[in-house]
């Protein structure tokens, strides 16, 4: 049992916080949920990615450094130590590509993976359906065959990224007959430029349109963007989430930056006794965050899977980050109010946390279920 | 970087947990809570048989320590199993002897702790010790330095039956001036958070398998989502307290201890509040054995440290080393 990293990995922590010192701008960009800012952090992965810094744990053929989950743990400590921008190609980093190495073709990993890592093609999830939320199961939007490929029709909504995006990933029901919800479902990618795609931009609680509505008829996607074999989408989207990208969701060097950002704020107002609790477990919870993903990553290299473990992270980092920024609003006391700075943005970035993803009352039931065993019941 | 036990600790861990399961702790902490010590001295002496006190003593004077993570290991399990006794205060003792610059009282006091023939207990800058009449060496951290009491007054009984306070009579050998205090704090604490997972972790597993038995309106109450929600609740809560009671095992930093104490207490805490309320009036009763877990919940929250004396050290470490510190 040992928490010090190697020479080698504490060499690559170095570099990248050279690398970080020397080109991280000097002043927060734009918000990444308008159009300026949109733009403005797709510059920014594209200076990332000239480095190859936009993806460390990608294989150096698509533009990565081939970094350990450890490097790639250490990497993001620097990188929101460092007060780096937002990623705007998450979606595409963290739930698309690992999908792409598990169940992609060669050819789809060398066409797609490149441009998600300069920032030239940027990625929205379309999971979510009107009618189907934490029942993502029951979603009803259809792919049918057509020559050479695929015909989309339906809606999805709560696409994340999707008002400034290029491409989407998501399922699509191609068997209409399969006996059971989650059968006869695929996984597909497909162009938001394509004919027969309009794209409603929704407002987020701030205003900013955070996300979008999809409205589909009859989008033709080819064969090719198809991954993995048909009927199979749920069991590779759900395949994803028990692995590496139970933690690459949220990195413990978000937290760990976002503690001491508090806590500088805390000492900025005076240090005032009526939140000192409150900060103290914010820079406790980011300590135990990060250990806890140490203790996962520790498993992973002995070839385990987190399964369900992965609520657990789920719900813990979702709570942890509102409670977080609810502390920082207190203490601005009336400043809090004001809508247009950073705090306030990040506040109401994560009250979208246990929601998104897999509701918290979702991750509850897959724990209780899962990991301790208890019947399932009436929802 | 490799943040798991290795096999030999594991393998500890288990030997502990399987020995102690065949030792019927219930029923030796209820003679304990009685005055009746006989089993509880027997059990005693089969935990240091199992080194567990001895990895708080140094190879000098016939232990096997200090060894943090072994010791963590081993209080989870003691906590896991209620077990009675002044096993954190003789952990502080062994480390609070080995410290003092005058070797003559370790080499007079340690082994006989290590082997398990004599129990320390620890009067800690406060007028109690716990279970004073069933130590053998006890100690009284007081104004002009350590001293061994030559006795103990009458016993009060805690909100944790099982455990017995006493003050310890005034007096007695002084063993050193201003001892240095501060690694015996670490220990107790770091012991301490240890016994609070492990008490927990037995609050969640026997709520887990009540719920799963007691039926009410036809079904069994483990599958309405409002009680598997709150024992997803304390399952949570206990999965974020094991890495930080590990880390500080390996780190020993006082901040770092700090954050494990909380954060396992209240666990355990929450997880002790869940207990109660699933169990229902079942659990609200002296009788079941539930209680001897929830009480020791209560206890071991305020044990040394209380929550708001953690958070502050937590707070003064960041303060002076700057937000890069973890």
């Amino acid at each position: 049992m040992d928490l010090t990293h190697s020479p080698a990995d504490e060499a690559f922590r170095a570099e990248a916080r050279a690398w970080l010192r020397a080109h991280v701008p000097p002043d927060p960009l734009p918000s990444l949920e308008t159009g300026e800012g949109f733009a403005a952090h797709r510059a920014w992965e594209a200076e990332l990615a000239a480095d190859r810094w936009s993806a460390v744990n990608w294989p150096a053929a698509y533009g990565g450094r081939d970094a350990t989950l450890v490097r790639w743990l250490l990497f993001e400590e620097e990188y929101y130590a460092a007060g780096a921008p937002g990623r705007v190609n998450q979606n595409g980093v963290s739930l698309l590509a690992p999908t792409l190495f598990d169940h992609g073709t060669e050819e789809q990993r060398a066409r797609v993976l490149p441009p998600m890592a300069t920032g030239e093609v940027v990625w929205a999830q379309a999971w979510s359906e009107p009618e189907a939320g934490s029942d993502l199961a029951s979603l009803k939007s259809r792919a049918r065959r057509a020559a050479g490929g695929w015909l989309l029709s339906g809606q999805k909504t709560w696409s994340s990224r999707a008002a400034f995006a290029d491409r989407a990933f998501g399922l699509f029901r191609t068997d209409p007959d399969a006996p059971k919800p989650h059968q006869g479902l695929t996984y597909l990618m497909f162009d938001l430029r394509a004919p027969g795609v309009t794209v409603r931009p929704i407002a987020r609680l701030d205003g900013r349109p955070a996300f979008a509505e999809l409205f589909l008829d009859e989008v033709f996607v080819p064969d090719e963007d198809v991954i993995g074999e048909p009927g199979q989408g749920w069991r590779i989207a759900m395949s994803t989430a028990g692995n590496e990208r139970g933690l690459m969701l949220r990195s413990p060097g978000r937290f760990l930056a976002s503690a001491g950002r508090l806590h500088r704020l805390w000492q900025a107002q005076g240090s005032p006794e009526s939140t000192k609790d409150r900060v103290a477990d914010a820079l406790i919870g980011a300590r135990a965050y990060q250990l806890f993903t140490f203790a996962a990553a520790s498993r992973f290299l002995d070839g385990e899977s987190l399964g369900p473990e992965s609520s657990v992270n789920k719900v813990f980092w979702s709570e942890y980050d509102i409670a977080l920024h609810e502390t920082a609003l207190d203490l601005l006391g009336t400043e809090g109010e004001l809508a247009d700075t950073e705090w306030a943005e990040r506040y109401v970035f994560s009250l979208s946390g246990p929601i998104y993803a897999g509701t918290n009352e979702i991750q509850r039931d897959i724990i209780a279920e899962r990991l301790l065993g208890l019947p399932k019941g009436r929802r | 970087m490799r943040f798991l036990l290795d096999p030999e600790q594991r393998a500890f861990g288990d030997s502990l947990n399987a020995m102690l399961a065949a030792a019927d702790t219930p029923s030796v902490v209820r003679d304990w809570s009685r005055g009746e010590h006989a089993r509880g001295r027997a059990l005693w002496s089969r935990i240091a048989e199992a080194g567990v006190f001895a990895l708080a003593v140094a190879e000098a004077y016939e232990g096997l320590g200090p060894r943090p993570v072994e010791l963590a290991v081993a209080f989870v399990e003691l906590g896991r199993h209620a077990v009675p006794g002044p096993l954190v205060e003789t952990v502080a003792a062994a480390i609070l002897l080995a410290d003092l610059a005058d070797p003559g009282p370790a080499e007079r006091l340690l082994p006989a702790l290590a082997s398990g023939e004599a129990v320390a207990t620890l009067a800690w800058k406060g007028p109690y010790a716990l279970d004073g009449d069933v130590a053998t060496t006890r100690l009284a951290l007081t104004r002009p330095g350590l001293l061994l009491s030559p006795g103990h007054g009458p016993v009060r009984p805690s909100l944790d039956p099982a455990r017995r306070l006493t003050p310890l009579e005034p007096g007695g050998e002084l063993l050193g001036r201003d001892p240095a205090t501060a690694r015996a704090l670490a220990y107790a604490r770091l012991a301490t958070a240890a016994q609070a997972l492990g008490v927990g972790q037995a609050l969640l597993d026997r709520t887990v398998a009540h719920v799963g038995r007691r039926t009410q309106f036809g079904v069994p109450i483990g599958s309405f989502q409002a009680v598997k929600h709150r024992l997803a609740d304390a399952r949570i809560g206990l999965e974020f307290a094991r890495p930080l009671l590990f880390g500080a095992a390996l780190t020993m930093a006082p901040a770092d201890i700090a954050a494990a104490k909380v954060t396992a207490c209240e666990a355990a805490y929450a997880a002790a509040r869940t207990a109660l309320q699933l169990h229902g009036a079942i659990g609200y009763t002296a009788e079941y054995d539930l209680s001897l877990w929830l009480t020791k919940a209560r206890a071991l929250r305020t044990a040394w440290g209380e929550p708001d004396v953690c958070r502050a050290e937590v707070l003064r470490a960041h303060a002076l080393s700057g937000d890069r510190r973890w």
